[in-house]
């Protein structure tokens, strides 16, 4: 348990971020920076149809130009990768699943030449029907995605993939009795919602550069989420022993889920390996960024809710079914943990949530910032306002009515508890931020205004075993340097690890840092940085780690002071005895040892370490989905006042409220970049991004010509965020995670202050005009 | 035509201040030859077509994507990178701002958003708000949200002498 200070010196204040420099005068080096002495550069030739059959690949002609080193083609690499489910192939082989699959890949002294090269690849395919909905990869006697689904290693006990069927994951969630909790209600609903594929668009595209070394080693720089988990998922695929690998993760350019888990890692190898172990680069082009690599899934949700007239809950029932395109690997998490999460953070003693993961023949799916529950709460929270007007009832207020609160329990039985955070707390302060219940006019009778709320909550999804080391080393001049192994691709969290680590050790900020390039050869093990879990896991390997500096340190300066390490006190770098404080020593002289004045020394380096491991989690039951998942819960609340013109369906989001129970704001600057940031990423899935696939599956706006995300003219007027702070008992200094909640009930909130505005509800993401305009026609009939 | 593209030419330009000279293929964009040639990684590639402003580089003086800009183009011209913008060693005003208004968060966009500002700065050393987001509003970043990205501009232009609003 953190030791609890009042003052803080460091924790809580807004410390300027230690990268700033390195990024502000572009000596930060990425993956995208690195030239290694002969170095090849790799281009890969993709799928122009969704679905085919490869019946030839002639390499011969791309073999023989000029500067080419390495062709391959699926047919060269019998592998299979993924983190939750081995489905995906690192080239394909025989078939493709998705128009943008990687068919074939050259690596050659420039770019150019290997896109030449690619280009001179000829591959004959038989293209067959593409399966580009989910209903349609459901439906009786569908084709497979994957015909070997059965033989498909997958975590056991975790998920349930559905054999000869598309389904590579049936997530059970069951409380109480759903059609008593039904029939029991005075009013009933049912809405089906749909959230298209949408990209993560990180400024640095996917890139790596790999060597295959002598004697089966390989190294990788690349840009990832994940150092650890590209080793262990590298030395599965490859079959090596784990200390043959090694993984560099310089600055990453923005991550945002996607970089979570292997992408382009495996090929860069294959490639170096079939080019006589030189250095190869390959770096996703923009279009590859939205085409090859994968987006968020897709959803349609389908959500029936029945309540007393009163406004309390009866029961949920949702189906939940995800457009999972080609491959699961990451996909099948994504369904399990959207429907522990699935029913929002209400109260429901009845509910019954099937979740489908279903392989379709589209770009494929992973973790995208927020992790299946931006899309769930669009609908879940679009859902509850519709069954408010079915009411009568304030939106606050039924939401008021539902909410969780100490004493009840989760959809998977968890115990709510004083130490979980107030989600209605939060509700408050947003309804309370917006003027909930005051309408404002736009001074344009051509514009609507209107006021939009909804509630959110998120916890890590993640295996029950999720862990994170820390190392602490001392200097000679007395500074510490924290070693990890989560990255901080923007977030910010190395300069809240820094804050803790000078806090706990008590040192000044200055003399803390904390290394920047994570490397698997020195940096002790962290899972992955996804989830909204690094500074909550990271932050208490980092106390404990300081708590073994301390212990070393007064362990040395006892024998220099002749007195028990019990009797030694740090304050301000340096340790002195409490019986004596005027003879002081810095921890300088004890970061190596300490050395009498007759030259005999005593201690040693000081090197500290400190872990967690995530406590209390359960596999879910297969059945039921009950059992504990959940590290922790983060809280929060949407407010929104938007601005609709009444002729184009344009939407202006003129103010937003963000409201969430940080347990602990580590740092008030950062954590308001994160709200800012990740409120203008929801708005980006709000109004204006998804695919868009045409009738053969092709992927018709992969770039930003066609995909547009928001620019600085498409910002809020406002955004206020609004951090509460009901302390995580198990947290850093009482803090929960709160990186991916700023986006994921943003697009809930601005759909009800659409209906708010103009009276239309829309039921698709994104809100575009297009799509509000013809809502709006339809409503007011044929004219 | 793919000869044209291959077929090489001698170019001279000034590089933050530097004299720098290279023989480079027809098709050869500004981006590649800063990057690949002079290794001034600084300069981003975000889309390579113009739209994302990860690559903004001053032209003679004018903010450009350097991913558009062949380097034969470049010929004779003054280019200044991300790379210049600190010259002595010591932040200027524009950096400093980015750095202390939280303007920074993965620092991919940073060189361009910095470069396109100091543009814009250049000729209009006391930009109004809204003619802060027309001279950035090429320049994407999916990390900030754009706030502290505008108050660092507008804190920047003040600490460089442009009249205080």
């Amino acid at each position: 348990m953190p030791e609890r200070k009042d003052p803080l010196t460091y924790v809580g204040r807004s410390i300027q971020r230690e990268d700033g420099i390195a990024k502000a005068t572009g000596s930060a080096t990425f993956v995208h920076d690195l030239f290694l002495p002969g170095m090849l550069h790799a281009a890969i030739l993709t799928s122009p149809h969704a679905r085919a059959r490869i019946t030839r690949i002639d390499t011969s002609a791309a073999s023989a130009l000029p500067g080419v080193r390495a062709v391959l083609t699926g047919e060269d690499l019998d592998y299979l990768l993924g983190l939750y489910m081995r489905d995906k192939p690192i080239l394909a082989r025989g078939e493709v699943r998705y128009q943008g699959e990687p068919v074939a890949a050259v690596a050659a002294d420039s770019l150019d030449a290997a896109r030449r090269a690619c280009d001179a690849i000829e591959v004959t395919y038989e293209p067959l029907d593409p399966l580009l909905d989910t209903e349609q990869a459901l439906a009786e006697g569908a084709p497979l995605v994957h015909e070997a689904l059965h033989t498909y290693q997958y975590m056991k006990g975790v998920f349930s993939p559905v054999p000869k069927t598309n389904i590579a994951h049936h997530q059970k969630i069951r409380q109480g009795d759903v059609e008593a909790g039904l029939a029991a209600a005075d009013v009933v609903i049912e809405e089906r919602f749909d959230n298209p594929p949408v990209p993560h668009v990180p400024m640095e595209t996917h890139a790596v550069v790999a060597r295959a070394l002598p004697g089966d080693r390989i190294e990788v720089h690349t840009s990832s989420q994940s150092p650890y988990t590209v080793r262990h998922l590298l030395a599965a695929c490859f079959d090596l022993p784990h200390a043959n690998i090694r993984v560099h993760v310089p600055y990453v350019g923005g991550g945002f889920g996607g970089k979570a888990g292997i992408h382009l890692e495996p090929l860069a190898i294959c490639l170096s390996r079939a080019a006589g172990g030189r250095a190869v680069k390959v770096v996703a082009s923009r279009e590859e960024e939205c085409n090859t690599l994968p987006s968020r899934q897709g959803l349609r949700s389908t959500i029936t809710i029945g309540a007393k007239t009163d406004g309390t809950i009866t029961a949920l029932r949702a189906v939940y079914t995800w457009d999972a395109g080609a491959y699961a690997d990451y996909g099948v998490n994504i369904g399990r943990a959207a429907a522990y999460a699935g029913a929002g953070p209400y109260a429901i003693d009845h509910c019954a949530i099937d979740s489908y993961v279903v392989y379709t023949n589209k770009v494929y799916g992973t973790a995208y910032r927020g992790f299946g529950h931006l899309e769930v709460l669009w609908g879940i929270e679009r859902a509850v306002d519709l069954l408010a007007r079915r009411l009568g009832i304030d939106p606050v207020d039924l939401r008021m009515k539902n909410l969780l609160r100490e004493g009840d329990r989760t959809i998977t039985g968890e115990a709510i508890t004083a130490g979980h955070g107030r989600p209605d707390q939060c509700l408050e302060a947003v309804a309370q931020a917006i003027g909930w219940g005051e309408r404002s006019e736009s001074g344009d009778p051509l514009k609507a205004r209107g006021k939009g709320i909804a509630v959110l909550h998120k916890a890590p999804a993640m295996p029950t075993y999720t862990s994170c080391g820390a190392m602490i080393k001392l200097d000679e001049d007395g500074s510490a340097d924290v070693l990890i192994s989560g990255v901080d691709y923007g977030q910010g969290t190395y300069t809240t690890l820094r804050q803790i680590a000078a806090e706990e050790l008590k040192l000044p900020i200055d003399a803390v840092h904390v290394t920047w390039d994570c490397d698997t050869a020195f940096s002790p093990y962290d899972w992955q940085t996804v989830a909204s879990r690094f500074a909550f896991m990271g932050g208490n390997a980092v106390i404990q780690a300081a708590a073994d500096c301390l212990r070393q340190l007064k362990a040395t300066a006892a024998l220099a002071l002749d007195t028990t390490p019990d009797r030694i006190a740090c304050e301000a770098g340096e340790a002195y005895g409490t019986d004596a404080p005027d003879r002081r020593i810095l921890y300088g002289r004890l970061a190596l040892g300490y050395t009498f004045e007759n030259g005999n020394s005593v201690g040693g380096p000081v090197i500290g370490h400190g872990r967690y491991i995530a406590q209390g989690l359960t596999h879910l039951d297969l059945e039921t989905g009950q059992g504990h998942p959940a590290l922790f819960w983060t809280y929060g609340a949407h407010a929104v006042e938007i601005e609709v013109d009444r002729e184009t369906g344009e939407i202006e989001v003129l103010r937003v409220a963000t409201a969430l129970d940080a347990g602990k704001v580590l740092n008030p600057a950062l954590a308001h970049g994160q709200v800012v940031g990740g409120v203008v990423q929801g708005l980006g899935s709000a109004l204006y991004e998804g695919f868009v696939f045409d009738p053969s599956g092709r992927l018709l706006n992969p770039s930003f010509t066609d995909g547009k995300i928001p620019t600085m003219k498409d910002i809020p007027r406002e955004i206020r965020p609004i951090f509460l702070e009901t302390p995580q008992p198990d947290g850093p200094y009482g803090a929960r995670g709160v990186a991916e909640h700023p986006m994921i009930a943003i697009p809930s909130a601005i759909g009800n202050a659409l209906y708010d505005a103009v009276g239309v509800d829309v039921h698709a993401l994104p809100l575009s005009s297009e799509r509000i305009h013809r809502a709006m026609n339809e409503r007011k009939g044929p004219s | 035509m793919s000869d044209e593209i291959h077929k090489t030419h001698d170019i001279h330009l000034t590089v933050n201040g530097q004299p720098e000279t290279g023989q480079v293929p027809a098709g050869m964009t500004l981006l590649a030859f800063l990057r690949e040639r002079l290794y001034l990684t600084g300069t981003k590639a975000g889309c390579e077509a113009g739209e994302c402003g990860a690559c903004t580089v001053l032209l003679d003086g004018r903010a450009v994507t350097s991913c558009l800009v062949l380097a034969v183009e470049a010929n004779g011209a003054t280019v200044e990178t991300i790379e210049g913008e600190a010259a002595d060693g010591a932040l200027s005003a524009l950096q400093r701002a980015f750095v202390e208004e939280g303007a920074i968060q993965c620092g991919f966009c940073t060189p361009g958003m910095i470069m396109a500002a100091r543009g814009l700065l250049a000729r209009n050393p006391d930009p109004s708000r809204e003619e802060i987001i027309d001279a950035l509003s090429g320049n994407l970043c999916r990390c900030t949200g754009y706030e502290a990205i505008i108050a660092a501009v507008e804190r920047a232009a003040k600490e460089e002498g442009g009249r205080d609003a």
